[in-house]
């Protein structure tokens, strides 16, 4: 357990100087739950419009031709000009609309997709909340916000949204089964709902290699887990509303689809959320499936229990406190960090995890974006097909694999 | 309590009746390529009824045709299918030659049927983008628009315009072509045959299309004929009735190309998949003739000599032409006066777009933008 908001409570002044059973503890706890809050909130925003810049900049190389060039150098502020026009435009709700429903929406929508991030691990220890029923957690948020893209399907009282909102009903269906099933794979492989333990079990033993790198990945250690793989990410596809499964919004079917009356900041939150969910879907392919910050690059090995806490701690408390003021002391500390080599060695283990950990996610991501650009989109009658009558009987099977090969070889 | 749900009962069960759905799609539709609104009847995603209702974007084209000089009117006609202006503008000048019987220079012949084959191709690509683009695959659309943008530097070239060119004129066409533009065409004819295949590895044999529009909007040779279809539509259901071969104008019968026709290939005989899969052959039918108008490419005057305004006598006449999107007939009465007595087109979208109701039967929303956009329509023929 060495998650960040542990991390924040024991970090905190209060733990020096500020005694954490006095009448004042609760704002130490709330400023390092509004600080974690923040960093996920930033992390999303951040990520989610670099990505849309992204998106079109490698649009543009696929189609053949540039893409954003005008706000900034290479056009990187685009996203900024784009979310200043958001914010600028009016925000128009229909007449007819239920306006409850109708300003909830893009809210559900936008805060399911935000709360996953709470317990998106960068690498093992640098994750907000570490959680051992994370998995869980994450699977149910992610369904959250399809409450919300529903509701946004009905509430504004337009035809085109509420067949967005009924092909999302009929999709949702059809791709949760059989991703809930992939998870399933993985869960009985490994025995945790603990990303931490999740890919703890794809860096051990494996192939009869102490140190297996790549080959601990849990789509090189069972069959059944590479088809999980390909059958989760395809559910992704569908879960995050992506081309070929981007019928709740098709445009040249349904104008818009759930958000056609939707406008200004409205309609950025669905879209933000859009591409926040989809790093959460890649995020959680790479931890599941591609052994998540353990490879490609060799992460440094440290003691147990060894962490950055502790050793400032222990300078903290190894410094002579008589003389020195405490902020002082703490700023003595955190310098002595930098020159101590296990603490060196910690950083660098999270920093390399995290590449690894993003790497693999950006490149599902990158993936996805490629796919949209290339495919045509699927009739709703297919998706169901292709989910309820192909994924899901593989999906199934893929389990009983697994739970075959669990009873057999533990 | 009891009464109470007695009294509820009818109410819940008149509330869970359910009703069909009437949605317009269009005028304002990203897929009704402009203006085109359909009125449809739906049982939840399941189109009973759709019915096309036009009139969006009507500029009283044969009106205008009657009131102005013939010289007058072949501006106009670029306007009526914009994608194809120089198979529309061919298509009244050879209306205007035959009733006034004026004869065209060879070269000018020639150099209709090389702009009139690039145009036929500039609009087929457009139809393949604006397919794909319906069916939700963007990517191919700037594909084609790549290699249209080839055309249109050609047509600039050759008429100074990009969209309505006025090329062709009564008694030939408006300029000359130089060496350079020889040479361009010839390059576009090798860019072209090199992205074919490419296209065809990004949209035509990709599963996920082909699941949208084989067995799709079929249509039945008979059905076909029954609904007057022409061009790449009627082709489509296995029927070869090209106007270029059946009835040679401008000199098509010195060209030799062979009539694309829908075999079935991927589903049934005459569905969506066919239709387009029609256009996509002609583009390589189109370059063979354009080739051959090229090598063969007399010299001589571009333009009869003709008197300002042009004499026709009294009479009438109907020619038929064959454009990318069908048969386009231009009717004309003449009394001896500058202007004609009547014009009417027979508009080969206008046709088409008549069997739409009897294809969106018992189809899902999705396909029936699939079907609309295989039969391929340009509303600005559509209204007129």
């Amino acid at each position: 357990m060495h998650s960040v908001i542990e991390e924040i409570q024991r970090f905190s002044p209060g733990a020096l100087f500020w005694p954490l059973h006095s009448e004042w503890a609760w704002l130490v706890y709330a400023l390092a739950f509004a600080c974690c809050a923040a960093l996920a909130l930033a992390w999303m925003a951040v990520m989610a419009m670099a990505w849309t810049y992204g998106e079109r900049k490698i649009a543009g190389f696929i189609q053949g031709r540039i893409g954003p060039n005008r706000v900034g150098p290479w056009g990187l502020l685009q996203p900024i000009a784009d979310g200043i026009k958001l914010l600028a435009k009016e925000d128009v709700i229909p007449r007819i609309s239920s306006r409850v429903l109708y300003v909830l929406a893009p809210a559900l929508v936008f805060i399911g997709a935000l709360l996953p991030f709470a317990a998106l691990p960068f690498s093992e220890r640098l994750v907000p909340v570490d959680m051992e029923l994370a998995l869980l957690y994450i699977l149910a948020f992610e369904a959250i916000e399809v409450i919300g893209i529903l509701m946004a399907g009905w509430a504004p009282g337009s035809k085109w949204s509420l067949y967005g909102g009924m092909r999302l009903a009929a999709q949702m269906l059809s791709y949760e089964i059989p991703m809930g099933l992939c998870v399933l794979v993985i869960v009985l492989l490994c025995g945790s709902l603990d990303f931490t333990e999740i890919v703890a079990w794809q860096s051990t033993t494996a192939w009869g290699l102490e140190h297996p790198w790549i080959l601990g990945w849990a789509i090189f250690r069972s069959p059944a887990a590479l088809l999980a793989f390909f059958i989760f990410y395809i559910g992704g596809l569908a879960a995050t509303k992506r081309a070929p499964f981007d019928l709740p919004e098709a445009e040249s079917e349904l104008v818009a689809g759930y958000h056609t009356e939707y406008s200004g900041m409205r309609f950025a939150f669905f879209f933000m959320a859009e591409y926040a969910s989809m790093y959460v879907i890649c995020a959680l392919c790479a931890i599941l499936f591609l052994g998540g910050w353990h490879g490609p690059l060799p992460v440094p090995s440290v003691p147990d229990g060894a962490t950055i806490t502790g050793r400032w701690l222990e300078f903290t408390g190894s410094l002579d406190a008589a003389d020195k003021a405490p902020l002082l002391r703490l700023a003595a500390a955190s310098f002595e960090l930098f020159q101590d080599p296990q603490s060196m060695r910690i950083m660098l283990r999270e920093a390399i995890g995290a590449v690894n950990m993003l790497g693999k996610s950006f490149a599902l991501y990158f993936i996805m974006i490629w796919v949209r650009w290339t495919l045509p989109r699927i009739r709703i009658d297919q998706v169901m097909y292709l989910c309820l009558k192909v994924l899901l009987p593989f999906a199934l099977g893929c389990v009983v694999w697994t739970m075959i090969q669990v009873a057999l070889f533990p | 309590m009891n009464s109470a749900r007695e009294n509820r009962s009818p109410d819940a069960i008149e509330s869970l009746r359910t009703e069909e759905l009437m949605i317009n799609m269009g005028p304002q539709h990203p897929s009704t390529h402009g203006v085109l609104r359909l009125v449809i009847r739906t049982d939840g995603e399941l189109v009973s009824e759709a019915w096309p209702h036009i009139g969006y974007l009507h500029r009283s084209f044969e009106k205008i045709g009657e009131s102005v000089n013939y010289n007058q009117v072949v501006p106009y006609t670029d306007r009526l299918d914009y994608l194809a202006s120089m198979n529309n503008a061919l298509a009244y000048c050879l209306a205007v030659e035959r009733l006034a019987a004026i004869e065209v220079p060879l070269r000018a012949a020639y150099l209709r049927v090389i702009m009139a084959e690039l145009n036929r191709i500039a609009s087929h690509l457009v139809a393949f983008g604006t397919y794909a683009l319906d069916l939700g695959a963007f990517t191919p659309f700037l594909y084609g628009f790549r290699e249209r943008e080839d055309i249109l530097a050609i047509f600039e070239q050759a008429s100074g315009a990009r969209l309505l060119y006025h090329y062709p004129r009564i008694g030939g066409v408006a300029r000359d072509i130089g060496p350079d533009t020889v040479q361009a065409i010839r390059r576009f004819i090798t860019v072209m045959r090199a992205a074919w295949p490419e296209y065809n590895a990004l949209l035509s044999n990709n599963a996920i299309f082909i699941k949208r529009t084989a067995n799709v909007g079929i249509v039945p040779r008979a059905q076909a004929i029954a609904h007057g279809l022409t061009g790449p539509c009627l082709r489509g259901s296995g029927i070869s009735y090209d106007v270029r071969k059946a009835h040679p104008y401008s000199h098509y019968e010195d060209f030799t190309f062979a009539i694309p026709v829908g075999e079935g290939k991927m589903g049934t005989l005459g569905d969506c998949w066919d239709r387009y899969w029609v256009r996509m052959v002609e583009i390589l039918e189109s370059l063979k003739i354009i080739e051959q108008a090229l090598d063969g490419l007399p010299q001589g005057p571009f333009l009869a000599k003709l008197p300002r305004t042009v004499k026709v006598p009294a009479g009438e006449v109907y020619v038929p032409c064959e454009n990318p999107r069908g048969e386009l007939g231009f009717y004309l009465v003449a009394q001896g006066k500058p202007q004609a007595m009547r014009l009417k087109v027979r508009a080969p979208s206008f046709c088409n777009l008549s069997i739409t109701n009897a294809l969106a039967r018992g189809v899902l929303v999705a396909d029936v933008v699939a079907i609309i956009g295989s039969i391929d329509i340009v509303l600005g023929e559509v209204d007129r």
